[in-house]
């Protein structure tokens, strides 16, 4: 019993190390790939080929003045970047990284995924709120909107897959996958799926609460420090989240020829934020007004005909 | 453009003219500068429809002190015109040429605030530039280079 | 709670105001109701400064106004001079004007694509358009030693005469560069994001902008078919070939597809400069310089952001009595108010950007 439970506990650190790792990499890793999209070379100072600065960056976030401001609502503005923080790492507790690599694997686990992951929208909203600052402010108010609107059409793409596997469990649905990956039987669910889940991780073309541009840095733009830090982990954790789940939904998982099925998960989920970049290299930023009619005239019907053709499909065959 | 063109549009409100390196310059009264504007938009032969700048001109010491000058140019006849407005420095008031062009919002601003020559009519007569708590008015010749301190 | 909108300041330092352009705006969630631009952040007092120094004096101060295009407020300050002067520059130096310009011009609107760009989330053309002014800016820097404010031109003709490393550099730019505008276009002109957010956004008609006296890229976007340097030519442009480009709608995507359409036009102009450069004589490229006379003159010429004139007042003396700037920025900048009015919020991001504002222009 006590023995589980140290396994078990052991279990959770490394696992969260690794993820929080990949998270810190991720970062150098963005910022080396728009170096090579833009024709310069990005952080390449700090130990070879740069590979300290993520190290570099923690420090540095960590030995900034923490400010509060003046007006702010104390309580929520320290407690806000920690739910935005917390609500991701807790999603980690149910994605398998391979075949046994995983905390625990729940017959709901894409139930859990949902829920907990739509908690990360009230970090955002309470740093928006509490800064008492009207760019955070409608930044909070962007991230709301943007959040309900792409949470539906999200989930009613992964209704597709669930009929398809017949389970909750991740675990099952990527075996499910072993002889085809569902990006071949679902292609019209899976760029739903890419879609909803760029404006839910806040990416380009969808970055629109914290777009420096208009509202020079959204919900954060009061915050300093490890504040920060906690966001912007979350918001990298976030992305990593979102190519893992790619990869399990839609990639086929860890299943893959010779190498270890670990290796494959990797080579998929970094793959997945290389594509990310990517997009974030080559777009320009969408208008409040115009990433409201892609979710609601545009992907929110295309979701259902989805789910209905393949419901259909499902009973038919 | 020719001197004898404008003689005869607006001849009647011509106080003076002068032609420099092909530049033709008029000076009217600042009574009928609406009056000449008009007729330089609007007619056929001058179409003056764009208006490219209008400044303000400080002489001291020579009296009338400041003059209001506008550099007009016509997107038809592809000519220029230059008009002079002489003001009295106690009483340096001008219709503002807002009516007529837009573009005269700002640049007329631009004059108050620099010569303090205030123009009647003028939609929105604040100081543009320089603060609004701001004392003298800056390219006025008596207004020291180093400017004045203020608190 | 009575009020229904909300007051909120757009600047003075904010990402996309490019430098300290200060707007009121009135908000009704995201649609603008109204919009007031505050400027005057960055006033030096050029225009009493130069009533203090010398015409030559004054030339150095005119490379801090547009800061963007040095090289063309120089340009439009030593023509007025020379006008005022009376007297002829030689061809050599007219020509080797017309190039350096031209190659200021497409420096500028390679800059103002790039924050245009970056202004509405797309970051990565900023990196490839600077590269290209990079080119640019070496070519200043070899003949004046200065990049961003070269104060190369005198009145009555240049700071030194250029020699063939000039023409071999400025040659190899331009044959490259149409190639590199279509890498911009690619990322750009047909990407449909990039179509939503500048399509039907600003909208100017020809005669809003005739009235507000709006100039150059913008007026032609709108579809007046005015360019200085063709319907007023100076400095020898009436030799070169070149089209204007004019648009339809007068939005924000025409004024960017002016930009990008002047600069292929000014490469080629560039090119039929520095072939067709008179062979030097070993005279001088300067003519000489006499007493001042009196009287006043005005000067405009087509500056990468509209009409840039220069109003000079001489009594004779060493120093202008009045010298007078027409900025383009400025006056363009007028229509920022009512083109932003009912838009929304990153709409107003985009509007500014399209008129191209150089604050040190504006606030003088």
């Amino acid at each position: 019993m006590i023995v589980d439970i140290v396994l078990q506990i052991v279990k959770i650190i490394v696992i969260f190390a690794v993820i929080l790792t990949c998270v810190a990499y991720l970062t150098l890793m963005e910022r080396r790939c728009l170096g090579f999209f833009q024709v310069r070379l990005g952080p390449n100072r700090v130990g070879p080929w740069g590979l300290f600065q993520p190290i570099a960056d923690g420090l540095k976030l960590f030995f900034k003045e923490d400010m509060t401001v003046l007006h702010a609502n104390k309580f929520y503005f320290i407690l806000a970047p920690v739910i935005s923080f917390v609500a991701v790492l807790s999603c980690f507790a149910v994605v398998p990284f391979a075949g046994n690599a995983y905390i625990i694997d729940i017959p709901v686990a894409v139930l859990y995924l949902m829920a907990i992951s739509s908690m990360g929208v009230y970090g955002v909203l309470l740093a928006g709120w509490s800064s008492n600052n009207k760019y955070s402010a409608m930044g909070g108010y962007r991230a709301t909107a943007q959040m309900i609107s792409y949470e539906i059409p999200l989930a009613l793409a992964l209704v597709g897959v669930l009929i398809l596997s017949g389970s909750m469990s991740i675990v099952d649905i990527v075996n499910s996958q072993n002889g085809m990956w569902y990006i071949v039987k679902q292609p019209l669910g899976f760029i739903i799926f890419l879609i909803c889940i760029l404006a839910e991780t806040n990416r380009c073309p969808f970055d629109l609460y914290e777009c420096e541009n208009e509202l020079v840095a959204g919900y954060q733009t009061c915050y300093s420090s490890m504040k920060f830090g906690l966001f912007y982990i979350g918001e990298y954790a976030h992305i990593f989240l979102a190519c893992c789940l790619i990869t399990l939904f839609y990639l086929g998982g860890w299943n893959g020829p010779v190498l270890p099925a670990l290796a494959w998960f990797f080579i998929k989920v970094f793959f997945c934020a290389f594509c990310f970049i990517w997009i974030r290299a080559t777009y320009p930023r969408v208008r409040y007004d115009q990433l409201m009619n892609l979710s609601w005239k545009v992907v929110l019907p295309l979701a259902f005909l989805n789910l209905i053709v393949t419901a259909v499909i499902k009973v038919m065959f | 453009m020719t001197i004898d063109t404008l003689t005869e549009k607006i001849g009647e409100y011509i106080k003076e003219t002068d032609t420099f390196r092909d530049e033709i310059t008029v000076t009217v009264d600042r009574d009928v500068i609406i009056t000449v504007c008009r007729i330089l938009k609007e007619d056929e032969d001058c179409s003056f429809d764009f208006l490219s700048d209008c400044c303000g001109l400080d002489r001291l010491p020579e009296t009338p002190r400041f003059m209001v000058v506008y550099n007009l140019y016509s997107l038809k006849h592809k000519h220029r015109v230059r008009i002079k407005v002489p003001l009295e420095e106690a009483d340096a008031e001008i219709d503002s040429a807002t009516p007529v062009w837009k573009a005269a919002n700002w640049l007329e601003r631009e004059c108050f605030d620099m010569f303090g020559i205030r123009f009647k009519g003028h939609p929105d007569l604040r100081r543009i530039i320089t603060p609004p708590n701001m004392e003298g008015y800056p390219l006025r010749k008596d207004f020291p280079l180093e400017g004045s301190e203020t608190k | 709670m009575t009020k229904k909108t909300i007051t909120l300041n757009l600047g003075p330092q904010h990402p996309s105001t490019h430098g300290v352009l200060r707007v009121l705006l009135e908000l009704d969630g995201e649609i603008v109701v109204d919009a007031k631009p505050d400027i005057g952040f960055l006033h030096r007092g050029f225009e009493k400064l130069a009533e203090h120094r010398t015409y030559r004096q004054n030339l150095v101060l005119t490379d801090r106004l547009d800061y963007l295009a040095a090289m063309s407020n120089n340009f439009a300050y030593v023509l007025a001079v020379e006008k005022l002067l009376g007297i002829e520059v030689p061809k050599r130096a007219q020509y080797i004007r017309v190039a350096l310009v031209e190659l200021q011009r497409i420096a500028s609107h390679l800059f103002w694509l790039g924050t245009h760009a970056h202004d509405l989330g797309a970051m990565t053309p900023l990196f490839y358009a600077l590269c290209e002014r990079e080119d640019i800016m070496d070519i200043f820097e070899a003949i004046s030693g200065g990049r961003l404010t070269p104060s190369f031109m005198r009145c009555g003709g240049l700071a030194a005469d250029v020699d063939s490393s000039f023409v071999k550099n400025t040659k190899k730019f331009t044959d490259t560069f149409s190639s590199k505008v279509d890498v911009y276009e690619n990322l750009l002109t047909e990407n449909p994001i990039w179509k939503l957010r500048t399509r039907n956004v600003g909208k100017m008609s020809k005669e809003f902008c005739i009235n507000t006296g709006i100039s150059g890229p913008m007026a032609r976007a709108a579809g007046i078919e005015w360019d200085l340097r063709k319907s007023n030519p100076y400095s020898s442009y009436e030799d070169f070939d070149f089209a204007i480009p004019t648009g339809l709608q007068g939005d924000v995507y025409d004024c960017y597809m002016m930009r990008i359409k002047e600069m292929r036009e000014s490469a080629k102009i560039v090119r039929q400069a520095v072939d067709g450069l008179p062979e030097s004589d070993g005279s001088p490229i300067k003519a000489k310089v006499n007493k001042f006379p009196a009287g006043e003159v005005y000067h405009s010429i087509e500056s990468p952001r509209g009409e840039l004139g220069f109003y000079i007042v001489s009594d004779g003396g060493k120093s202008p009595a009045r010298l007078r700037v027409r900025p383009p920025s400025f006056v363009n900048l007028q229509g920022m108010g009512e083109l932003v009015r009912g838009q929304l919020l990153s709409d107003v991001v985009a509007i500014i950007g399209m008129i191209d504002i150089v604050l040190a222009e504006v606030d003088r």
